[in-house]
């Protein structure tokens, strides 16, 4: 099963996070800050599975991740989970929510475009894994999903929605293979040095 | 392609040259979150940010509590407070909105309402009742979002209690003509299987047809409740394997829609899923097993290494492979597979490679010879995930010859590991290495655990140092490799000491004190005074902490020898004793008195004890004086907690019975009248006023005590046998008790328990034989030979604490004593009451109404010692039923009654004998029930007239039986009666007699199923604990132990699963007692519960008793 779902940036700033299984507010925030550490100290060549911290559960839990440009994308697994299935899943569900959300490909993407949209990778996310169980991997359905959400949107508030267009993207796509230095679009971030400890 | 996929990427390359600043484009201006964002994006520190959303959440709350807020603005204020929250700040105030959201909004307000719930609830929080009424509504609309979002927030939370109101409806939706509905309802019951599995018991039939589901997506759900309820019970499912196994070849083969491909791998997330299944299946089942090697050994061939994923569905496969029945040439592959794995350059791949190493060397420890030099650089790999599972492979492969080299490693990485987790984790591993193979590297084993606890710290499991000092203390078969190591020992820790003590781990300082303590002497250069002046040290560092000192102080009180070390100690002992620390202050003084007094200490900590004969005595025994002269001041015995609150509940209800003669009067009376017709009356009202005092001992001291003691006492009781012949010797008894009786309960007795009391003096139903009072003579040599035995383990750590609580126990066992007298009521009237009811218990056995009006007509008369003797002998003669044979031969076995004689009997027992009758006895033990069958055998030359019935001609035999049940149980039950009799000549004679029946013979076997079993097991509420010894003889302890008790005691063995045992039986007629039996480091550790209290105890100490004789 999966416990949880965290992405945060490379400052440790969450932009979304979702727990399949119940932690008190200040828990969470520990786990966060827990997870960051552990996975902000290792390289991009190492492996990307970690045994997890004793926060979450002890030598049953395992932390996968990926990270992508500015951003950490982190899956907390119980054993019955598949390493490198997850690591795909995280593949998947990431490129759904950049293309079929965002309306753009990874070249353009940038952490803010998530935050503004967080609702949106919510639902996306909702389709993919549900309640802790890994849903649909059929990219298709989620699509049609999601297509259908967003007509509903479109229909009623006038924002575009772009429709589904992503699929053969998304199923041939080799994230890592993708050049990381990301283009931030017009918005002037200034890095925020915030300490988030 | 399908269509979709094609469509898509037409639209792609306009899509993607859309527009070149998504960002603007998306963010509305005016969008408060953009702002807020934007805002926060901006700030330099945590402080300033804080005041920011503490601003921010100000405003959303005016705002979500005003009334002109519309639905629409409110789905705004929402996805802002998520924001917020996710930031960690909280929002409660918003929770109740997102409720509301839900509730009322349209559908895109009613999505953001239940996001914002399941973000921010959880199962357990109240408002979510508030849900409840929305979920239902939405499950049964017709639009289909609607019904979808549903789904996902019951799937992801629902109050477990509610269940039951919306499960009909979800049910329904299995059947739901959309197949995305269907897959949400299915893991929405998985869900509910999960947080309640009882309530879907009943759906068991459609989660076969949601795994029948033509759509792929539907069966793939009903995975995840297939897996988990394998991995519950594999047993219930093993009929589906084939049908799993078509499923995979159906994948594998391509036979899915293109849809589910992924990097033209066909569904490979459920092809993973299937081959955990099918690893659960086929696991030590050969022919499960067979059904699945064809499919298994096509996915090995069909994944080319190409792609993540491929390697995904590979390293299950191979996993699922080494699980299930062996298949030789299908374990070539998977080696093959696993050699690709570790040789990859992809380090994802390496890990996963290292694991499978893991799983696999157990079975096959050659793949780690093929693979040894690439486990030798992952050795050396930056990455220490990778190091961490090398060394897990390592440990794994661990023998006599190389585990000196992997404990280096293992040492080298935890020297540089930071995580604490993992350094608890290897410092577990490390220490178990070094004690499995320490015979022959000593200074090495002692180095080695130095560095352990040096750099385990206090993180530490505590059993690892326990285990050391165990292993350092029992040592092995040589005596001299024994001191060797200890000295090394030694001499490795006084440089510790030397140098820098502060820096090491309190756990480390625990250890070096204790091994000084014990073996300094060994290294004969070194000064007691030095090693003193060292200890002492320790003390005086501001770190350590009070259990530290408190072991030090102990190392010290073994050390110190008075003389020219005195003045550190003295110094020492008189800093402590005022400590506020109470165990330190304990210490202390132990400290300065056996400073002062060398013979005492040498007797209390001998020098180089062997603690294999480890034995704690937890009755206490060694207090039983001690207890009996607080009791015979007028203490009040103990009683258990269950039984003080019965009576508790008792006396709370009104007594309407006026205060009558207070009891020391009522037992003087007894004696006098003991003194005056010695015959068995004395003795048994003797017996119960002993019972009593140490029925109480047994009680103080807690249930486990209750075996050591037992056993002397009984043999006491059978010297008792009832006899006029004895009276003589009883008299003086009488008198001593007497003599006690006067101070023994200062305190009025209602009136109705001293009646109960008498009664069951005269009914001549004794409850137990438990005691006497020479059963309190007895067990003293033996419980000075166990105190010495404690003393001899004062030295080492366990026993010290035992010692320790000898020495100081006496106080406040005055304070136990002094507060039973306030809480309880007296115990003679406890044992009054379990007397009477044994008594009346048996009489109505007799089936004879007589008999039983007769005593209730004592009860009320028992003070009277002439009437009673009249209705004893009612009550115990045999009834109207009887079947008197007439034959002089003296072969008693004849006489069984016919429908008895097929049936197993005791040995036939004589009684008591006058010049007139013989009385004999035996028992027998029937299906459901114990026969007593008394022989009446009159061996005088005229008839005697029975009392109430029956004619006893001259040298023939009558038979009575009784059919006897216990109320309360006892280790033994003591029947007492009285045969009345008239001679021809007219005079009326009565004959006491007593008949003892084990416990044992009241036992027979209570077959039970597993579930009942565990279902009593909770409803139960009486219970003890106890270690047995195990019967080693053969290979299964546990079966053989089990079996022994089966045949001794009749008990039911209900189930064994692995180190495991259930058992089952019932005291006569229906009282259950259960019996869970578990092997732990080589003892039976047992563990009983009963509805009846004592049962439990009772039956522990013929459990024991049935171990030893064997």
């Amino acid at each position: 099963m999966i416990k949880a779902i965290l992405i945060f940036n490379n400052h440790g700033k969450p932009r979304l996070i979702r727990f399949y299984q119940y932690f008190a507010e200040d828990m969470q925030q520990q786990i966060i800050r827990e997870t960051f550490h552990l996975v902000s100290k290792r390289d991009d060549n190492v492996c990307n599975f970690l045994e997890g911290g004793s926060l979450i559960g002890g030598s049953d839990y395992k932390l996968i991740y990926r990270h992508y440009a500015t951003l950490y994308f982190v899956f907390c697994v119980d054993s019955s989970e598949s390493e490198l299935g997850i690591l795909d899943l995280i593949q998947v569900s990431c490129s759904f929510v950049f293309v079929e959300t965002l309306d753009k490909c990874f070249e353009n993407v940038c952490e803010l475009d998530l935050i503004f949209h967080m609702d949106k990778v919510h639902y996306i996310l909702q389709e993919v894994v549900m309640g802790g169980m890994v849903l649909e991997t059929n990219m298709n359905e989620i699509v049609a999903q999601v297509e259908v959400q967003n007509r509903m949107e479109k229909s009623e508030g006038g924002l575009s929605a772009a429709p589904a267009r992503a699929v053969s993207a998304v199923k041939n796509m080799n994230l890592p293979e993708i050049p990381r230095n990301i283009n931030i679009g017009d918005i002037n971030i200034k890095v925020p040095s915030l300490s988030p400890f | 392609m399908s269509d979709v996929v094609e469509k898509t990427l037409t639209a792609l390359p306009s899509l993607l040259s859309l527009d070149s600043h998504p960002g603007s484009a998306k963010l509305s201006s005016t969008s408060k979150l953009g702002n807020l964002i934007r805002g926060i994006t901006e700030l330099t520190s945590k402080h300033e940010e804080e005041k920011l959303i503490q601003h921010e959440l100000l405003a959303i709350k005016e705002q979500v509590s005003s009334p002109n807020t519309t639905m629409r603005q409110m789905k705004e204020l929402m996805v802002r407070s998520i924001y917020c929250e996710m930031l960690g700040y909280e929002a409660s105030f918003s929770y109740i909105h997102a409720i509301k959201l839900a509730q009322q909004g349209t559908v895109l307000e009613k999505r953001v309402g239940y996001l914002a719930v399941s973000l921010f609830l959880n199962e357990s929080h109240e408002l979510l009742l508030l849900l409840v009424n929305t979920v239902l509504k939405d499950l049964q609309s017709t639009n289909l979002i609607e019904v979808c979002m549903a789904l996902t927030v019951v799937s992801q939370m629902f109050p477990k209690d509610m269940i039951p109101a919306i499960l009909p409806l979800v049910e329904e939706k299995l059947n739901h003509p959309k197949e995305i509905i269907r897959r949400k309802a299915v893991l929405a019951l998985y869900k509910f299987y999960l947080i309640a599995p009882n309530q879907v018991q009943h759906i068991h039939n459609k989660f076969r047809k949601a795994l029948c589901d033509k759509d792929p997506g539907v069966m793939t759900a009903s995975l995840h409740i297939y897996l988990q309820m394998i991995q519950e019970n594999p047993e219930a499912y093993k009929d589906l394997t084939p049908s799993f196994v078509t499923i995979l070849k159906q994948v594998v083969g391509g036979k899915l829609p293109m849809d589910f491909n992924y990097h033209t791998v066909p569904a490979p997330w459920l092809q993973i899923q299937l081959l955990r299944i099918l690893s659960l299946l086929g696991k030590n089942d050969q022919s499960t097993s067979e059904v699945m090697y064809e499919v298994l050994d096509e996915s090995l061939q069909r994944a080319e290494m190409n792609h993540n994923i491929t390697y995904a569905i590979l390293y299950e496969c191979v996993k699922c492979i080494y699980t299930i029945h062996p298949k030789s040439d299908l374990l070539e592959k998977a080696a093959k597979c696993i050699g690709n794995f570790v040789l990859s350059p992809k380090i994802n791949l390496k890990y996963l490679g290292l694991k499978a190493l893991t799983y696999v060397v157990q079975q096959d420890p050659k793949l780690a010879l093929q693979h040894q030099m690439t486990i030798i650089e992952c050795l050396d790999h930056p990455d220490l995930i990778i190091k961490r599972e090398t060394l897990e492979l390592l440990f794994r492969i661990t023998n006599g010859q190389n585990v000196t080299v992997i404990v280096e490693k293992m040492l080298e990485f935890l020297c540089i590991s930071e995580d604490d987790h993992t350094t608890i984790d290897l410092v577990g591993k490390v220490a178990e290495l070094a004690e499995k193979y320490p015979l022959k590297y000593n200074e090495w084993f002692i180095e080695t655990m130095n560095t352990v606890f040096s750099l385990g710290g206090d993180m530490m499991q505590p059993d690892i140092p326990n285990s050391f000092l165990k292993l350092l203390s029992e040592g092995f078969d040589s005596v001299e490799e024994d001191r060797k190591l200890r000295l090394f020992a030694v001499n490795s820790y006084i440089p510790l000491l030397r140098g820098e003590p502060g820096k090491l781990p309190q756990r480390f300082l625990q250890v070096i004190s204790w091994v000084l303590g014990e073996y300094s002497h060994l290294r004969e250069d070194l000064e007691p005074a030095e090693v003193l002046s060292l200890l002492a040290k320790l003390l005086d560092m501001k770190n350590s902490s009070s259990e530290t000192k408190s072991w030090v102080l102990m190392a010290m009180t073994k050390l110190c020898k008075g003389g020219a070390d005195a003045s550190v100690t003295q110094e020492v002992s008189e800093t402590y004793s005022s400590s506020l620390d109470t165990v330190l202050r304990q210490r202390a003084h132990e400290l300065q008195y056996l400073s002062q007094d060398p013979e005492l200490r040498a007797r209390v900590l001998p020098r180089g004890a062997k603690p294999e004969t480890l034995e704690v005595d937890s009755s206490l025994s060694f207090l039983d004086r001690f207890v009996s002269e607080a009791l015979a001041a007028g203490a009040a015995p103990y009683k258990p907690p269950h039984q003080r609150q019965e009576e508790l509940d008792q006396s709370k209800a009104l007594s309407l019975e006026p205060y009558g003669l207070s009891l020391p009067i009522s037992m003087s009376s007894c004696s006098i009248t003991d003194r005056q017709s010695p015959t068995l009356l004395s003795m048994s009202s003797g017996l119960s006023g002993d019972t009593l005092k140490l029925d109480g001992i047994k009680r103080v001291w807690g249930r486990e005590g209750y075996l050591a003691q037992r056993e002397p006492v009984e043999e006491a009781a059978q010297v008792e046998v009832p006899s006029p012949i004895q009276s003589p010797g009883r008299q003086g008894e009488g008198d001593s008790l007497h003599s006690q009786t006067p101070t023994q309960t200062p305190t009025p007795e209602p009136e109705q328990e001293k009646q109960q009391l008498a009664s069951s003096l005269f009914v001549g139903l004794a409850s137990q034989s438990s005691v006497s009072l020479m059963g309190k003579s007895e067990p003293m040599p033996q419980r000075f030979r166990r105190k010495a035995k404690g003393q001899g383990l004062g030295s080492s750590f366990i026993a010290n604490e035992q010692i320790s609580s000898s020495l100081i126990s006496p106080p406040s066992a005055v304070d136990n004593l002094l507060c039973n007298n306030l809480l309880d009521s007296n115990n003679a009237s406890e044992l009054a009451e379990q007397t009477s009811q044994l008594s009346q218990s048996l009489t109505t056995a007799n089936g004879t109404c007589h008999a039983e009006a007769e005593l209730t007509e004592s009860d009320t008369k028992g003070c009277n010692p002439a009437l009673r003797r009249d209705n004893c002998v009612v009550a115990a003669g045999p009834g109207p039923h009887n079947d008197p044979g007439r034959l002089t031969e003296v072969c008693l076995d004849s006489y069984l009654p016919a429908e008895l004689s097929g049936l197993s009997h005791s040995e036939i027992a004589p009684l008591c004998a006058n010049q007139s009758l013989n009385l004999s006895a035996c028992h027998v033990q029937k299906e459901d029930s114990l026969i007593l069958v008394v022989f009446i055998m009159n061996s005088s030359e005229s008839a005697i007239q029975q009392i109430p019935a029956g004619e006893v001609t001259s040298y023939s035999v009558a038979v009575g039986q009784y059919s006897l049940t216990v109320k309360r149980p006892a280790v033994h039950v003591e029947v007492v009666g009285t045969v009345s009799y008239q001679l021809p000549a007219g005079t009326s004679q009565s004959l006491q007699f007593s008949y003892k029946v084990p416990l044992t013979s009241f036992i027979r076997p209570f077959v039970v199923s597993t579930e009942e079993y565990g279902t009593m097991w909770l409803s139960f509420s009486h219970d003890t604990k106890q270690n047995l010894t195990l019967i080693n003889d053969n290979q299964e302890p546990l079966t053989a132990t089990l079996n022994a008790l089966k045949k001794k005691l009749q008990l039911h063995v209900v189930e064994v699963i692995g180190m495991e045992g259930i058992v089952a039986c019932r005291l006569l007629q229906d009282l259950p007692c259960l019996m869970h039996c578990r092997v732990n480091a080589g003892w039976l550790a047992v563990w009983l519960r009963s509805p009846v209290p004592d049962l439990p105890d009772c039956l522990i100490y013929h459990c024991q008793r049935a171990l030893q004789s064997l």
